[in-house]
């Protein structure tokens, strides 16, 4: 039987494919991101908004009014400056991270298990591989758009200093990265929503020790060594940095982190592809 | 050349065995049935046949191809109706079958009148612009239906197609997949509705447990495990165990239900006016003839819609 039809040059494409993708990628996450910006287009903007607010509603109530108690604070260089100006890069640094893992772990756990949207997804010529891209990408995009955002707020209300502060940007999607991929591997372990509650217990502290809110000095070091291993003091740090335009040896050194921290990431989330999507 | 063969196929859930070493072949253009309870294992392996689920054991192709490795290929040629519909929620109705169309890799200008026809077949034209969520059960049903044959598939894999649907409603979906037939469309259906499977089905297997435990035409596997007519008979809950015995000395295989008797006889008014001649006075009687659900009840001695 001679191959006609629509489809006819869309098999004979997939089975040109290398054999390594398989099952897996059929080199159309396109089509996941062209659904994600219709969906975008015709209904998501409340919940984008309220992305955005988020930080902006800490860094008013922590940067301005406990600001006013603190008053100016060392800053990476060691020049004093507001408080505000302190906490503002960490909170970019912190929204980044939040918004990575709720759409690849809350997101992608309700899409997978209850709205059945990946669901539909594989019933069609898309690998898990396609899925997962696209929707990562949609996440990166997000990201982008709140990075944005709360990087116009902060330079209106002068909280940066240099124009490396537009490095923040690409900075917010590497952090973002780092976290989503990671957070898509660790939801393939996930059975119930009971189990994503814990995600919450891991971040919050993060969020509060990671030399986001007062510097990591107050620690003991032993202590300090601790929160330096985890991810989020380095994107506190580096965005600091970006911000007042000040770097040091330890700059390269949080790129470095995120760098690696996304390679294991997609590594990872690619292994765990299989377990996350096919049953 | 078969369109899908299994060999020992095969999924265990941990401890639990979904599927236990099934084989089948569906020849093309057939109309090929799975027949059985809720939780047989028939949803599992329409599952495995589009590479979404994985396989724990034994041999799988579809087109020639393993849908393990080879799922987008494999997927392209494939229409799947799910059991649960699957509808983008967050998309209109029309934009439903657009999106997934382009999951596809097809291009719009074909997606963009296709749409417009499967909306007219699906009887949804009105709701082109409707969200999802404002769609009634059976309009989404169908929707559900259209957007399986966006791609114009080969073989439609339909998961208990008309589950939910009013009587009308279904017959409708009848006449459409009868219409697909005609056009050489493979159909793969899993239904516990009896009289979808005789409706539509060339060739069926009847599944219990993950297990095959009976394959053939509806007609064939009638005369094989059942009698040509059924008396059934109710004489409510209280009589029902007391009249077993008289009523088994007076044919060869009676099966007592919750609510009623079967009676299995060739001739079944004969039987009907010898239980009326003997004063049994059941309250409600009934001459019928034989379905797959006495088939099925012959082989696993359970009702199929419990």
């Amino acid at each position: 039987m001679s191959d006609t039809g629509v489809m006819a040059p869309i098999r004979e494409r997939l089975g040109r494919r290398p054999a390594q993708f398989g099952g897996l990628y059929a080199g159309n996450a396109r089509a996941v991101i062209e659904r994600g910006f219709r969906v975008i287009r015709t209904q998501n903007w409340g919940v984008i908004a309220t992305g955005f607010f988020e930080p902006v509603f800490y860094l008013l109530a922590m940067g301005m009014g406990m600001g006013a108690l603190v008053g100016a604070v060392p800053g990476p260089d060691g020049q004093p400056i507001s408080y505000a100006m302190y906490i503002a890069p960490a909170l970019l640094a912190t929204s980044a991270m939040n918004g990575a893992i709720y759409d690849s772990v809350n997101n992608v756990f309700f899409k997978l298990r209850y709205s059945k949207l990946y669901e539909g997804m594989l019933q069609t010529s898309l690998g898990p591989l396609d899925v997962a891209l696209g929707e990562i990408f949609m996440a990166l995009f997000r990201g982008l758009l709140y990075a944005i955002g709360f990087l116009a707020v902060i330079t209106a209300m002068g909280l940066v200093t240099s124009w490396w502060a537009l490095a923040m940007i690409p900075v917010a999607l590497l952090i973002a990265l780092g976290f989503a991929s990671l957070g898509m591997a660790v939801t393939s372990f996930m059975k119930s929503f009971q189990q994503l509650d814990l995600v919450p217990v891991v971040l919050l502290p993060m969020f509060l020790l990671s030399a986001t809110l007062f510097p990591i000095t107050v620690y003991p070091e032993p202590l300090q060594w601790g929160i330096m291993a985890l991810p989020l003091w380095h994107g506190v740090e580096l965005m600091r940095q970006l911000s007042v335009g000040y770097f040091d040896g330890e700059t390269l050194g949080h790129v470095a982190y995120f760098v690696v921290m996304s390679v294991i990431g997609i590594t990872a989330a690619s292994l765990r592809l299989r377990q996350l999507f096919l049953r | 050349m078969s369109v899908i063969e299994a060999r020992g196929l095969t999924k265990k859930f941990g401890d639990f065995t979904a599927v236990d070493a099934i084989s089948f072949e569906v020849a093309p253009g057939e109309s090929f049935g799975l027949l059985g309870p809720n939780g047989a294992g028939k949803s599992t392996t329409m599952r495995m046949i589009g590479g979404t689920s994985l396989r724990t054991d034994g041999t799988l192709t579809v087109l020639g191809l393993d849908p393990e490795t080879h799922g987008p290929e494999v997927r392209a040629s494939l229409g799947v109706v799910p059991q649960q519909d699957s509808l983008d929620e967050e998309l209109r109705a029309r934009d439903n079958l657009i999106v997934y169309g382009r999951y596809f890799g097809l291009p719009m200008d074909y997606l963009k009148p296709k749409a417009d026809e499967l909306l007219e077949f699906a009887q949804l034209t009105e709701k082109a612009n409707a969200k999802v969520s404002a769609l009634s059960g059976g309009m989404k049903r169908r929707l559900t239906i259209a957007r399986g044959l966006v791609n114009e598939p080969r073989i439609l894999l339909l998961d208990e197609p008309t589950t939910g649907l009013d009587p009308q409603a279904r017959h409708i979906l009848w006449d459409r997949l009868f219409r697909l037939k005609e056009q050489g469309v493979t159909l793969v259906l899993t239904t516990h509705f009896m009289d979808e499977a005789e409706q539509l089905c060339d060739r069926l297997v009847v599944i219990d447990h993950g297990r095959i435990v009976a394959e053939g035409a509806p007609q064939a596997l009638i005369r094989q495990y059942s009698t040509r007519e059924v008396v059934e008979v109710r004489f409510g809950s209280a009589r029902n165990a007391e009249m077993e015995g008289v009523l088994r000395e007076m044919t060869d295989r009676i099966e007592v239900l919750p609510d009623r008797i079967l009676l299995y006889d060739d001739a079944g008014e004969a039987l009907l006016d010898e239980i009326n001649r003997r004063g049994l006075n059941p309250l409600t009687s009934l001459v019928r003839r034989s379905s797959l659900e006495d088939v099925f009840l012959r082989l696993t001695g359970r009702s199929l819609i419990d």
